[in-house]
């Protein structure tokens, strides 16, 4: 019993990740009804340019603020400078399109700060926390984050002139545009928005998985699962998909035998597009009926 | 001209909606391109005769997708897996059982669409980015799949397997790479005349309903369930030919070629060859074996970035695909014959 309580507090530590990751991903995919497959590296960059900004001796808080603003203002440059002349183009082109941001950043990162295992401060401590072996102050640090940014970004949505307009933005262009809305900026400011949340979960992550310019592979994946799973119309979907894949991606590696490491992503894979046969849209997402 | 190929020229979206014309090129064309891939190599080193059999078992590979995703409109990041189980396939069969490999490419072609349409079944129900999602899973997993412990005895586990390459038959004297070439230019070319006509059979309309409306075309009778499944399958059976092939090519088999790496470079083929015109596989096959050679060229340390910038210059300049040089460049020649 002791053993499972303990693996499932892990993966919940994890899985706060794969929430933030998946939180951003939903946000961009809102925007534009597109999955970023540069969402991660974006986040990396960010978490590099924190990094620096510690090296430059900046102490970790204000590190942090500077990252979030240059992530956001830089989000909105990616998406007026690479992404808008392709508005038009097809869906694939656009997919293509991320791909190659993808390359592009994940080679100036690694050309800018190399390859080597970087060390990165956590703001939380690393002893363990209330006593528990597995789950340490910086893991309880990072699920306190998560649940922060998500009522955050809740009560934005729900409550500010602009979260209203961002949504009316996503789901109905035409009518947005027809009431005065600049549908063309909110679709920025949802880039701006998921860039800075990317950030947000590089750098909670950079001292569990150490800082170099592959750290979001892996992440990235489970955050695009997770959102998947959630429903990617749901931010608050999209979070509870993150701690879902967290839970069962541990509980899988210690209880099925023969899994491990190496096949713990497939297995969370296939228990995740076993769910999707069932409900096609994700747990939280809205089920959308189709005219001819 | 037709109305379709106007829209093109106008880079709009409506582009999707091809005549079943435009999914290839005019006969003139295609002749000139075939004598052009079959003369070649009698003038080329070994390794560029190499490089040729690559492009074209890659171009197939790109088509397979061409047909799925332009043809049916279904979206998959999976085919690295499909091309893994064919080039496995192929290598075990030729190397622990001794089958000839003319014997194996249609074993493997066979067996790879067994398992595309079986794996179609439960996609079914999922479209778009949850599609995608499904067929990445099975990417990611094919690499461990090949490394289990029991099937050890026959894939080699981690190592992988060396596979023989075969000589000209019939005494012919051809080098092994130059017979290897134009056995691969038969399958594609089989393959290509095959493709073209089963999209322009009744199921390849079928396809381009459920692609264009899935909710109008079952109105109109057609099985989408099966169609879809259809196009799964057949796609997957062409990338395991294709991956059998570059087994007997590369003569090496090993999990870690068969990653979701090969997967996104094949769909960069596709997008880059234009989505649903058959002819731009190969042109897709040769950016994604080329451009990267190009871009370790300009620069060593930024050899990434340098990719990413040639496509999106690509995608802009050309958002349809080599497909629009191909129109555009008709167009030019039809208003020089009309002056």
């Amino acid at each position: 019993m002791e053993l499972f309580t303990n693996q499932v507090l892990a993966g919940i530590a994890t899985g706060a990740i794969y929430a933030c990751m998946a939180l951003a991903v939903v946000m961009i995919y809102q925007a534009i009804d597109h999955l970023n497959f540069a969402q991660g590296e974006m986040a990396m960059f960010s978490t590099f340019i924190s990094w620096q900004l510690m090296q430059w001796g900046v102490p970790y808080w204000g590190a942090f603020v500077i990252t979030l603003v240059l992530s956001f203002i830089g989000g909105i440059a990616i998406e007026r400078i690479l992404f808008k002349p392709l508005a038009k183009a097809p869906v694939l082109t656009n997919v293509a399109g991320f791909i190659a941001l993808f390359s592009i950043i994940n080679s100036s990162a690694g050309l800018i700060w190399d390859f080597t295992i970087k060390q990165y401060p956590t703001p939380f401590g690393s002893s363990p926390f209330l006593g528990s072996q597995l789950v340490s102050t910086h893991q309880a640090g990072m699920i306190g984050v998560t649940v922060l940014l998500l009522l955050g970004l809740y009560f934005f949505f729900q409550y500010t002139r602009i979260g209203l307009a961002m949504r009316a933005a996503a789901s109905v262009p035409e009518s947005a545009r027809l009431v005065g809305i600049n549908t063309s900026w909110m679709i920025a400011l949802g880039w701006g928005m998921a860039s800075a949340i990317g950030a947000i979960a590089g750098m909670l992550i950079a001292p569990v998985v150490f800082l170099e310019p592959n750290m979001m592979g892996g992440v990235l994946i489970y955050g695009f699962a997770a959102a998947v799973l959630g429903g990617l119309t749901s931010p608050f979907g999209a979070v509870v998909g993150g701690f879902l894949v967290g839970i069962f991606e541990n509980l899988a590696g210690t209880y099925i035998p023969g899994v491990g490491n190496e096949l713990k992503l497939p297995i969370a894979l296939a228990l995740i597009i076993s769910v999707l046969v069932v409900k096609p849209a994700g747990l939280f997402g809205r089920h959308i009926v189709k005219r001819v | 001209m037709s109305a379709a190929e106007e829209v093109v020229t106008e880079g709009n979206e409506a582009v999707e909606a091809v005549p079943k014309r435009a999914m290839t090129m005019g006969t003139g064309t295609s002749v000139v391109v075939l004598l052009l891939l079959i003369a070649v190599p009698l003038f080329a080193k070994n390794f560029v005769i190499f490089q040729l059999t690559q492009l074209l078992y890659l171009g197939l590979a790109v088509l397979a997708l061409n047909i799925l995703t332009g043809g049916s409109g279904q979206f998959s990041l999976g085919q690295s897996a499909f091309y893994g189980i064919g080039a496995y396939v192929t290598a075990v069969m030729m190397e622990q059982f001794n089958i000839p490999y003319f014997f194996c490419l249609p074993v493997a072609g066979v067996l790879c669409f067994g398992v595309g349409f079986l794996f179609g079944q439960p996609a079914l129900r999922l479209s778009g980015v949850y599609l995608a999602l499904a067929t990445f899973a099975l990417a990611t997993a094919m690499p461990q799949l090949l490394k289990l412990n029991f099937l050890e005895p026959w894939t080699g586990g981690v190592q992988g397997l060396v596979v023989t390459k075969p000589d000209a038959p019939f005494g012919l004297k051809m080098s092994q790479d130059m017979w290897l070439y134009y056995f691969t230019l038969l399958v594609v070319l089989a393959i290509y005349i095959f493709s073209v006509n089963l999209l322009r059979s009744r199921s390849g309309r079928a396809f381009m309903a459920i692609r264009d409306n899935e909710i109008a075309a079952s109105a109109m009778g057609v099985n989408v369930a099966l169609y879809k499944t259809l196009a799964f399958g057949v796609s997957a059976g062409i990338t395991g030919v294709a991956g059998g092939l570059s087994a007997i090519a590369v003569q090496f088999v090993a999990p870690d070629s068969f990653t979701i790496t090969l997967a996104i470079q094949l769909f960069l083929g596709m997008v880059v060859g234009g989505v649903g015109w058959l002819p731009g596989s190969i042109v897709g096959a040769a950016f994604i074996i080329f451009v990267p050679n190009i871009a370790e060229g300009i620069s060593k340390g930024l050899s990434g970035a340098v990719f990413g910038v040639i496509l999106f210059l690509v995608i802009y300049l050309v958002p349809h695909g080599a497909r629009q040089v191909a129109i555009l460049g008709q167009q030019f020649a039809g208003r020089f014959r009309r002056n």
